[in-house]
């Protein structure tokens, strides 16, 4: 089957609107991207029929509840191929994914001396809560350098796998730049040592397909929000006898079996990360976000997103004054660019009057910023429901923005 | 073109973001403080010459968008000659004039800095427009070295 845009777009009715009198072009993906109708549809189905707690009661709309979403953690688990259930951990992004291993995985495995491995083009939720980790366990956390390209230097990156090395933490694309990180290399070399290997798959998973398994990842977590699924919801994927070790994160309902005032018994994975009632409705449209997905088929959505940014990047390189940050061999559909003598806020607000939503600031990535020596980027991110139309609309912008700031 | 953006992005703006004034290192300034934005990168250092209570001088050095360097670069003509006091006053009219806080500004007190009024209808940019001023409060007021918006 062919890959037919128009058909696509018609299922997202929030880009059926004007913005400031012109068609909405929106190009902020990578920040948060819009939903299609079958996720809406879902969360109006759950409260308007199936809701209740999940877990507990006996009656039928716990029942029905529970079964919603306990098949919405199955539809993750063939999404992403992992091999059971009981390694998919429903949290409520891809950052709280990353805070879990840290003050789990982490606490329990990392000691003074120790080394935590990331990249410099992690996004904030892929440092702080390692240095939080380091600070509490006297770890180091050691960045291996990119390139101008921004490309991770991989020679540089092996060298400091060392013997002191516990874990490693990478994007597995990064959010400001587009760079898609070599991870079956990172893994295979971090697993020939014994490193345990964490991927950032925020912003991967909506643009490629992702096989936990044969990556081999240890641990692998996202957003549903950025997966056209609602926001509030995410996951952690764990190799379940690393998530069997390691000690639980939050105390409370459903992570318990037992609890006297003496001592609790924890539940069996994955309800043992799983405290408190979780975002019910939110995880079922997660589930219905992916069961779309996989009927466009996450291998059309790549080619047809590759087109769009070779097509941008094409478009981009023929503007005076515009230079793209980020040109990795490997990239997915991020265009961040910079103009000469012109801010990405007034670009932002300029773009907006045209009805073209783009990002403009750092995108939680400081150190990026500081490495390519520029304040903040314009960042254009696709989406399988962005056309080349769109892209011709925003670089007419640019140039005409280019223009009126002389 | 842009005709919606007229408000926000007048004449003397773009003016001023394509050549600010007073823009330099001041030598042996009796306040320097540093102002940064998070949100948007923008970093600037405001110097002032203060002698008996008068701002005698006032320079900057930074970075930032065409609302928040003709914001700084309007500032330091504007404050430069007058008291601590007034300087407080206008930063008060200011802060007023750009949150929309006080619907009657007299704008012919507030002068040349009316023109950016308009930042009122982008709630997104009014700190682009505040960054320099609430950075002058700080230096008036001699608490911090560095400031932020956030």
């Amino acid at each position: 089957m062919s890959f037919d845009v128009e058909k696509i777009r018609a299922d997202f009715p929030i880009l059926r609107q004007e913005i400031r009198n012109r068609p909405l072009v929106y190009l902020d993906n990578a920040a948060t991207c819009q939903k299609p109708q079958v996720v809406i549809d879902s969360i109006v189905k759950m409260y308007s029929h199936d809701y209740a707690n999940v877990h507990r009661g006996v009656h039928t709309l716990s029942e029905r509840a529970t079964a919603a979403f306990e098949g919405a953690r199955e539809k993750v688990k063939a999404f992403i191929n992992a091999q059971s259930h009981k390694e998919i951990i429903f949290v409520r992004g891809a950052t709280e994914g990353i805070n879990l291993v840290a003050q789990t995985f982490g606490k329990a495995n990392l000691k003074a001396g120790d080394e935590i491995l990331i990249t410099g083009m992690e996004h904030h939720s892929n440092i702080v809560p390692w240095q939080m980790l380091c600070e509490e366990t006297g770890a180091k956390l050691k960045v291996a350098p990119i390139n101008l390209q921004g490309e991770l230097i991989i020679e540089q990156f092996m060298a400091l796998l060392t013997e002191k090395t516990r874990l490693v933490s990478v994007a597995h694309m990064s959010n400001a730049l587009g760079t898609v990180n070599p991870v079956k290399e990172i893994i295979s070399a971090a697993h020939e040592k014994g490193i345990k290997v964490l991927l950032d798959g925020a912003q991967a998973i909506p643009h490629m397909e992702v096989n936990v398994q044969e990556l081999d990842c240890d641990f692998y977590v996202f957003s549903g929000h950025k997966l056209y699924a609602p926001s509030g919801i995410g996951v952690l994927y764990g190799k379940q006898e690393l998530l069997e070790a390691m000690p639980p994160y939050q105390g409370g309902g459903d992570m318990i079996r037992k609890v006297t005032f003496e001592e609790t018994e924890y539940n069996v994975v994955p309800y043992k990360f799983e405290a408190g009632t979780p975002s019910i409705a939110d995880t079922v449209a997660l589930g219905a976000a992916l069961d779309y997905l996989s009927e466009i088929g996450m291998a059309e959505i790549a080619a047809y997103e590759a087109e769009l940014l070779s097509y941008a990047t094409e478009k981009a390189k023929k503007i005076k004054g515009l230079k793209i940050i980020g040109e990795a061999a490997q990239k997915g559909a991020i265009l961040s660019f910079v103009l000469e003598k012109i801010h990405p806020h007034d670009i932002g607000t300029m773009l907006d009057s045209l009805g073209i939503a783009v990002r403009a600031g750092h995108h939680c990535a400081m150190p990026v910023m500081d490495f390519f020596q520029v304040p903040a980027t314009a960042r254009a991110s696709f989406a399988m429901y962005n056309t080349k139309q769109e892209i011709d609309t925003l670089m007419t912008g640019i140039n005409q923005l280019i223009e009126v700031f002389g | 073109m842009f005709d919606e953006l007229r408000d926000l992005y007048q004449e003397v703006i773009f003016d001023h973001n394509r050549n600010p004034r007073n823009f330099r290192v001041m030598e042996n300034p009796d306040r320097e403080v540093e102002g940064f934005n998070p949100l948007c990168g923008d970093k600037l250092t405001l110097f002032l010459k203060i002698k008996d209570g008068m701002i005698e001088d006032a320079s900057f050095q930074g970075s930032g968008c065409a609302i928040s360097t003709a914001s700084v670069s309007l500032m330091t003509e504007i404050i430069k000659g007058k008291t601590i006091e007034e300087a407080e006053e206008i930063f008060e009219m200011f802060h007023k004039m750009t949150t929309g806080e006080d619907g009657e500004i007299d704008l012919d007190a507030i002068g040349k800095l009316a023109v950016l009024a308009g930042v009122r209808e982008y709630p997104a940019r009014v700190k682009c427009a505040t960054l320099a001023w609430h950075t002058l409060d700080a230096a008036l007021k001699n608490k911090e070295k560095s400031i932020s918006t956030e």
